[in-house]
């Protein structure tokens, strides 16, 4: 789960970690009101939206007074903001961040990211600041430094302080920047993030060091544990279909293509997207209907399917292990007749009681097409839709 | 025979007297797999199917001589499980729990430095050898003892695999699933380590998908040591970058963990690749039959 900037900034303040002031905006009046209470002579104002490069794409406008403040907010709310990241769709911004402004030495990058390699959390470090990291590590790898740490003892001093070095932070600085990357390690570790990303981390004039900026990631499995975190939730931010579909526990991305897929098991979900490129066609989604799926489940999965416009024709594809294939067919059948099949629907079933549900399918009186396997039935799918 | 798990395995499943539990159970012990205890605390010195339950892990070994648990505790205590498992000593310890927060697995990793106990998982099928024990969540019936292993980081493409095997005759000594997670016990140079060493397997599958750098890794150990054919899958060539795929390890981030740089690793290691999932069997059967090895490895 993904946060805005000012919520992962409320968060490092709780942590003692140094960020600007600032204060959130629904409004362009809640803009003027927020610059106001800041009483800087330098106002920042930036969309809030879950992407990157915000920057570049417009979404951060630098204010000189408060009649600037109220037309930059004016100008910015409800704008459609387009960065690499949100893809040519964009992202509607209605939240502005206003923040007072930093006088700049330089910028650095800092982020702590889990390193599937070793097991270990990771602290990395620049002084490549501002920039994505991932151009850092192809073309200067030289200039990003890692530090591994021992859950055990947690991000050391030493640690902290030799990263600070490698970045070569001002001497006289190095012992607040060992703080912030401290601070930075305890809300990692207290909020279960899976990645925290401070880029740029900056050196100001008057020798503060500096979040301007705060990318949050949350372990989806460890929001059980963190109310706080998942209050901060914003459902704008996502595919209403995919808020739908994580009502009923059903794991389903959108995807730009015309034929729906409902699969059992992220892996075999994964590969019969594969299977229906290979064969010419393009998957509208992912969906994996889980190991335990009953019959309601099955149908709402069938719902949130064809309630993409995109979609000309569906492909069930099932190995029933311990999920079995009456139960899907039972609501595929359901589904069909609740919700009207206007589309072709191939059905691949495998595995236990695969003759009962190819049967129920049968007599169902539904215009389904059954297949043998998973190529023969992604190849008749990819036929029926042209 | 097969690896890590065979006729005479002992074990015990944690969290037993869980509906998800109970249900395995029955198939477990249904398909002849010895279960000489279960795990509940609170609810020890009970019985569930014919199977005595034990407060503790340590009570269950003491009692019965268990060398291996499976775990279905529910994801919040299902690290701890794995915990009480490794402190008992066990060889080996199977969680099925999916949906575990990373970071207490990676405190379980820390932990478990220096003991004895292998770790299978979580998020994973399990481990079956063919016709002598399965432990998890797979269908047995699709599975026929023969001479090819599995491995595998996603559960339904592995029976998807093993299914096409045996459908063509080619049996089967241990199908191991790793797992979809990020953090996980053992990894494909484990498994594959393990059959290169049985005797009893000749050529092995292995399946991955897209996210992390485990498949490069593994590829790269097979063109170093492997002694038996490897074919190999990987699932996600065309998953967009940036989105998790159910598997909180099928991300593909910063261009890193690529379908298309696994797919280039394995056959830099000799290795064939199947194109789509259909053909993971017609391709172990291109191999083995290249090494001549088919022969030995056909079972009907």
């Amino acid at each position: 789960m993904n946060i805005h900037e000012y919520q992962g900034k409320q968060l490092l303040r709780q942590y003692g970690v140094a960020v600007s002031n600032g204060i959130v905006a629904f409004s362009p009046e809640e803009a003027v009101k927020a610059a106001k209470e800041l009483g800087s002579s330098v106002i920042v104002v930036k969309a809030q939206i879950h992407a990157g490069g915000r920057g570049k794409a417009g979404g951060v406008k630098i204010a000189k007074n408060l009649d600037e403040v109220r037309e930059y907010a004016k100008e910015l709310l409800g704008k459609v903001l387009v960065t690499h990241q949100t893809g040519p769709e964009g992202k509607e911004i209605k939240r502005l961040l206003i923040e007072e402004g930093s006088d700049i030495k330089k910028e650095y990058y800092v982020g702590l990211v889990l390193d599937r390699a070793t097991s270990r959390v990771t602290l990395m470090g620049s002084e490549e600041g501002g920039m994505d990291i991932e151009e850092v590590a192809a073309n200067t790898p030289e200039k990003l430094f890692y530090e591994e740490i021992d859950p055990v003892v947690g991000l050391t001093g030493f640690q902290a302080r030799r990263m600070a070095f490698n970045m070569n932070i001002p001497a006289k600085l190095v012992n607040k920047a060992a703080k912030f990357m401290l601070g930075l390690y305890q809300v990692y570790k207290e909020k279960d993030a899976s990645i925290v990303e401070i880029n740029p981390l900056v050196v100001t004039a008057d020798d503060n060091v500096l979040a301007l900026d705060a990318k949050f990631n949350f372990d989806a499995n460890a929001l059980y544990r963190h109310s706080d975190i998942l209050e901060m939730r914003d459902f704008d931010e996502e595919d209403p279909k995919e808020i739908e579909a994580s009502k009923y526990d059903l794991s389903y991305i959108s995807l730009d293509g015309n034929i729906g897929c409902m699969v059992n098991g992220a892996g075999l979900a994964m590969a019969t997207m594969d299977t229906i490129s290979y064969y010419g066609g393009s998957p509208a989604n992912f969906l994996d209907v889980g190991g335990g799926a009953t019959a309601e489940k099955v149908t709402e999965a069938f719902k949130i399917i064809l309630s993409d416009a995109n979609v000309k024709g569906i492909f069930v594809n099932i190995f029933g292990g311990i999920m079995k294939c009456d139960v899907i067919a039972e609501g595929v059948i359901i589904a069909a007749k609740e919700v009207g099949l206007s589309v072709p629907l191939v059905v691949r079933l495998e595995g236990t009681n695969v003759d009962l549900g190819k049967k129920l399918l049968n007599e169902s009186g539904l215009n389904i097409i059954a297949a043998d396997s998973m190529a023969d039935g992604a190849q008749k799918i990819v036929n029926l839709v042209g | 025979m097969g690896v890590y798990i065979n006729k005479d395995t002992k074990v015990i499943v944690q969290g037993i007297t869980g509906s998800t539990a109970l249900f395995h159970t029955k198939q477990m012990l249904e398909y002849g797999t010895k279960i000489v205890a279960g795990v509940t605390p609170g609810k020890g010195g009970t019985e569930v199917e014919g199977v005595p339950v034990f407060n503790t892990v340590e009570d269950a070994v003491k009692a019965t001589g268990a060398n291996v648990s499976v775990i279905y505790v529910p994801a919040p205590f299902a690290a701890d499980a794995i915990l009480e498992a490794v402190d008992a000593e066990l060889d080996m310890t199977i969680c099925i729990t999916e949906h575990i927060p990373v970071l207490d697995m990676v405190n379980v990793k820390r932990y478990m430095e220096g003991k004895k106990t292998r770790l299978v998982g979580p998020n994973c099928p399990g481990v079956i050898t063919a016709d002598e024990c399965k432990i998890g969540i797979m269908p047995g019936y699709i599975h026929t003892k023969g001479h090819v292993g599995v491995v595998s980081r996603s559960g339904t493409l592995t029976y998807e695999a093993v299914h096409q095997l045996t459908q063509a005759g080619i049996g089967q000594t241990t199908a191991v699933g790793i797992g979809g997670d990020p953090v996980n016990g053992t990894n494909f140079i484990d498994a594959l380590t393990a059959f290169n060493e049985d005797e009893e397997t000749y050529a092995v599958v292995m399946i991955g998908e897209i996210g992390g750098t485990a498949e490069e890794e593994a590829a790269a150990w097979i063109k170093a040591n492997m002694k038996k054919p490897v074919v190999g899958f990987i699932g996600g060539q065309t998953a967009p970058e940036g989105k998790r795929m159910g598997h909180a390890g099928a991300i593909i981030s910063g261009g890193q963990g690529t379908a298309e740089g696994k797919i280039q690793a394995m056959k830099d290691a000799g290795m064939k690749v199947a194109a789509t999932p259909s053909v993971i069997g017609d391709t172990l059967i291109e191999a083995i039959k290249e090494a001549g090895l088919y022969d030995a490895c056909k079972t009907h």
